[in-house]
């Protein structure tokens, strides 16, 4: 498996032996030299040898080779999150450049192998993901490959539909039943008046009142119990594998769909991290022992190239790494904590140092207890917007262009995260699964001050009732009014909600 | 590989041979290259899955660098309908949109052309690899040393860090040029087109314009089927004279017409540059029409027949529709060739008789 050259072989020992020391814990890794022809190709793969067939992956294939070919692109790196471990380095690179890589590499796998949200994922995803291409393949080959690929491209239009943080809930199989209530003697409703002394009470809660109250509560309960699902569900695929009305292979299909969501699903919560993370330590070993004098020039181009800022752009090594010394400076430094919050006083903040020399520590804590949204949430302060440029940018209309917006810090804080919550997309969950007891479904997107854009929600809700074959519905704002969107079929049509009580449909198209 | 059928498939269905329906999720993004001094614009088509997700109205994002509130972002994402030009004058942008392949395969199969029988030897290919220049990206082996030497030269004196007293250039990746070689195809099968055109002053700028679309075209499937296509471009009015293909279709001369100093010519480079058994000849004439004498018009005949016609594979003529132009040529040689299979004539009133007409001119498979 391994091929490298004995120099590159050299130069890995060294760089595993250097990252040790610092502390670094990663799975055994695996370094491959290949052409960049395979690299394109594992890289349109997502890092993997083996999928199962999709044009999907020729698509970002082609843009990756042309890019390549024009001198535009250039993959450095790539690196699978398994056990062991599997980086690519690319012949035909500078040595310097294998040695950054090489460095890099050792810092995503020990983040990958220690950071929290990567505790769930499947280590073995390698021979998953050549099991899922096998099965794939094999459907293809029985019920042809159009129905098959049509199907997945239905199912990737809602890839994004799962529930991220589900695999962290520890859930039991099945969840106990609600409290029975004693039908025979109703609790005492909690609609009631507060009746300071109890003797008082017949008279602020007369019995009319509480019969009144009684009566709401059991209706309450009733539609609580006659719904279904019991709670909205934000893993929507897995609702439609159980439920939905799909035949054996199409449920393994969206299973597969899903499986591959949820196993990326980490990674795209730790980018900013995880990047910040493997740049800070190519860079301490690097500039700390890995140089000579006749690489320093091109390690510092090649550096600076990946942590480069451009005004549009928001560069996740950039702010990681950062982010990343701002912490090992802050926590050496003692800048923390209710002492140094309290203190405004300019100067006495510019030259805080109680030299405590915690940095190292605290930032092996952050990379194991930390996503992004925490992360940035945690971390980001004031200073550090100023001192890294940060600012928000918004379209303006009258202009047609993308403008600064604003330096203002909670305002870059908050769009920040408002990106990285649920990977910057909507959150949508399913409601109601026998909507208007007609067997429709009816989803709900959780609004945010963003609407959703119309033309790709038209199609994706056509796909989702592809799926489920029944009437969906979802529910959502467009430009402040509240709107029920419903596809049957063959008809879309959007409705305007004045209230959001069911049976009530002001249609307005 | 299977990266090849995923890649093959999503070619189909860009071409629209698979999967109609996804037309409308096409789009067509580009990257800006670099291709020695000229940049290109790559096209880039993407397929869109569509999935929820927020519109572009209320959302922003975060940049960074300078700037104050109301200052636009620069080179960053591309503004809806704007125009996207270089900023620079002189840039230039070459589209690399569909290769000529490509264009010649959409042409032959849009006019249902029959595939061209080459005459002679069997079309076999021969490549050969050539290194003819430099390019700023390649593998390291390839890098060229003197030339990379230079340009960091060139850098550090003009950036003023050139000692003279201590010259140590330290080259930069920018700095680097590696040899960039072109495959050289051989073909066994060659063949030569032999354009002629009236530019007597009854030939205006939209027939010029005309014949210039319709040779364009030519081009494109003769050189799908010929890799080692030459071309050659002759003009005449009362003389005729070889020129190069900018001149071709710029010039404008006034005065009279003698179409056989044409004829002659092309003879006389047929004869002098292609002997027959290598090469497949094919000459087009586009013409308004108007022949000076009808003593030449016999003479043009009495050269059709009993020379150009022998040694051309088809020879096509082409009458571009004038004001000024009594079409009078084409009625004579309907005349004098009676049964026509080399000899294809074609009638262009307008442009939107074009493709008709090279399906009239490339239609026999010749």
């Amino acid at each position: 498996m391994a091929n490298l050259t004995p120099e590159l072989e050299k130069a890995r020992l060294q760089i595993k032996k250097m990252a040790e020391d610092y502390g670094l814990d990663f799975f055994e890794t695996i370094f491959e030299l290949i052409t960049y022809d395979q690299m394109n190709q594992f890289a349109a793969y997502g890092g993997f040898p083996v999928r199962y067939p999709h044009w999907r992956f020729g698509m970002e294939y082609e843009s990756l080779s042309k890019g390549y070919e024009y001198g535009l692109s250039k993959i450095y790196e790539m690196v699978i999150n398994t056990d062991p471990c599997y980086a690519y380095l690319m012949e035909g690179n500078m040595l310097v450049d294998q040695k950054l890589v090489m460095a890099h590499v050792f810092g995503h796998c020990d983040f990958f192998k220690n950071n929290f949200w990567f505790s769930k994922t499947n280590r073995k995803m390698m021979d998953a993901m050549a099991n899922h291409a096998t099965r794939i393949r094999r459907y293809m080959d029985r019920y042809g490959v159009e129905p098959v690929e049509n199907f997945i491209d239905r199912c990737l239009s809602i890839e994004n539909l799962i529930d991220r943080y589900s695999v962290y809930a520890q859930k039991p199989a099945v969840a106990p039943p609600a409290e029975l209530s004693d039908d025979e003697s109703p609790s005492r409703p909690t609609g009631l008046l507060r009746a300071e002394r109890s003797y008082m009470d017949k008279y602020i809660n007369p019995p009319d009142f509480v019969r009144e109250q009684q009566e709401a509560e059991r209706k309450k309960a009733e539609a609580r119990d006659s719904t279904f699902p019991a709670r909205p569900e934000r893993d929507v695929l897995n609702f439609l594998i159980q439920y939905g009305p799909l035949k054996p292979w199409q449920q393994d299909v969206l299973g597969i769909i899903r499986d591959e969501a949820y196993y990326f699903a980490p990674q795209g919560m730790t980018k900013i991290m995880n990047e910040g993370w493997a740049s800070y330590w190519h860079s301490t070993m690097m500039t700390q022992q890995i140089l000579n004098d006749s690489e320093v020039v091109d390690y510092a181009d090649h550096h600076s190239g990946t942590v480069a800022m451009t005004p549009s752009r928001f560069n996740p090594y950039k702010v990681g790494i950062e982010l990343f010394r701002n912490i090992e400076e802050r926590w050496n430094k003692g800048q923390f904590g209710k002492e140094w919050n309290e203190c405004d006083n300019f100067d006495e903040r510019k030259h805080w140092d109680k030299k405590l020399g915690l940095g190292r520590q605290k930032i092996f804590e952050v990379r194991r207890d930390y996503n992004d949204v925490t992360f940035i949430d945690t971390f980001l302060t004031e200073d550090f917007c100023v001192q890294n440029k940060l600012f928000v940018y918004k379209f303006n209309r009258k202009t047609q262009r993308y403008e600064v917006d604003t330096r203002d810090f909670p305002l870059i804080k908050k769009q920040l995260l408002f990106q990285l919550t649920n990977w910057g997309q909507p959150i949508i969950d399913v409601v109601d699964g026998n909507y208007e007891n007609r067997g429709e479904l009816l989803l709900r997107h959780m609004h945010e001050g963003v609407d959703m854009q119309p033309d790709y929600m038209e199609e994706t809700l056509k796909n989702v009732q592809a799926l489920w074959s029944r009437p969906v519905n979802l529910l959502t704002i467009m430009d402040g009014e509240e709107k029920l969107y419903a596809f049957n079929g063959t008809d879309f049509k959007e409705f305007t909600l004045k209230t959001l009580h069911r049976g009530e449909k002001n249609e307005t198209r | 590989m299977s990266i090849r059928e995923d890649h093959s498939r999503f070619r189909d269905i860009i071409k629209g041979r698979i999967k109609e329906n996804f037309k409308r999720y096409i789009t067509h993004g580009e990257m800006i290259g670099k291709r020695d001094n000229e940049f290109v614009k790559i096209p880039i088509p993407h397929i869109d899955i569509p999935r929820f997700k927020y519109g572009p109205k209320q959302q922003g994002g975060i940049g960074q660098g300078q700037g104050n509130p109301g200052d636009p972002l620069d080179g960053g994402e591309q503004q809806p309908g704007a125009g996207q030009a270089g900023d620079n004058p002189g840039e230039h942008l070459l589209e690399v949109e569909v290769s000529f392949e490509e264009l010649a395969e959409i042409l032959g199969e849009q006019l249902e052309l029959p595939r061209i029988q080459p005459k002679g030897n069997k079309a076999v290919d021969s490549t050969q690899i050539k290194y003819t220049g430099l390019a700023p990206v390649g593998p390291e082996s390839l890098r060229h040393f003197k030339a990379s030497y230079k340009e960091a030269l060139k850098r550090s004196i003009s950036s003023g860090t050139y000692d003279i007293n201590n010259p140590i250039v330290v080259p930069i990746r920018k700095d680097l040029r590696y040899r960039a070689y072109r495959t050289i195809v051989k073909p066994q099968a060659n063949a030569v087109v032999i354009y002629m055109m009236d530019v007597s002053g009854s030939m205006g700028d939209e027939q010029k314009e005309i014949v210039r679309l319709e040779s364009f075209w030519i081009n494109a499937w003769l050189k799908h089927h010929y890799k080692g296509l030459h071309t050659r471009f002759i003009i005449h009015d009362a003389a005729a004279r070889e020129v190069d293909e900018q001149t071709f279709f710029r010039t404008s001369e006034s005065g009279g017409t003698l179409i056989s100093s044409a004829y002659n010519l092309c003879k006389k480079i047929i004869d002098e540059e292609y002997p027959l058994e290598d090469w497949n000849i094919y000459p087009f004439h586009f013409s308004d029409g108007d022949n000076w004498s009808s003593e030449d018009t016999q003479y043009c005949v009495k050269l059709l027949k009993e020379d150009l016609l022998r040694k051309a594979n088809i020879f096509c003529y082409g009458q571009v529709e004038s004001k000024y132009g009594s079409g009078q040529f084409m009625k004579d040689l309907e005349l004098a060739f009676p049964e026509r299979d080399k000899l294809v004539m074609s009638r262009i009133e307008n442009r939107n008789r074009i493709p008709d007409s090279i399906k009239e001119f490339l239609g026999k498979g010749k």
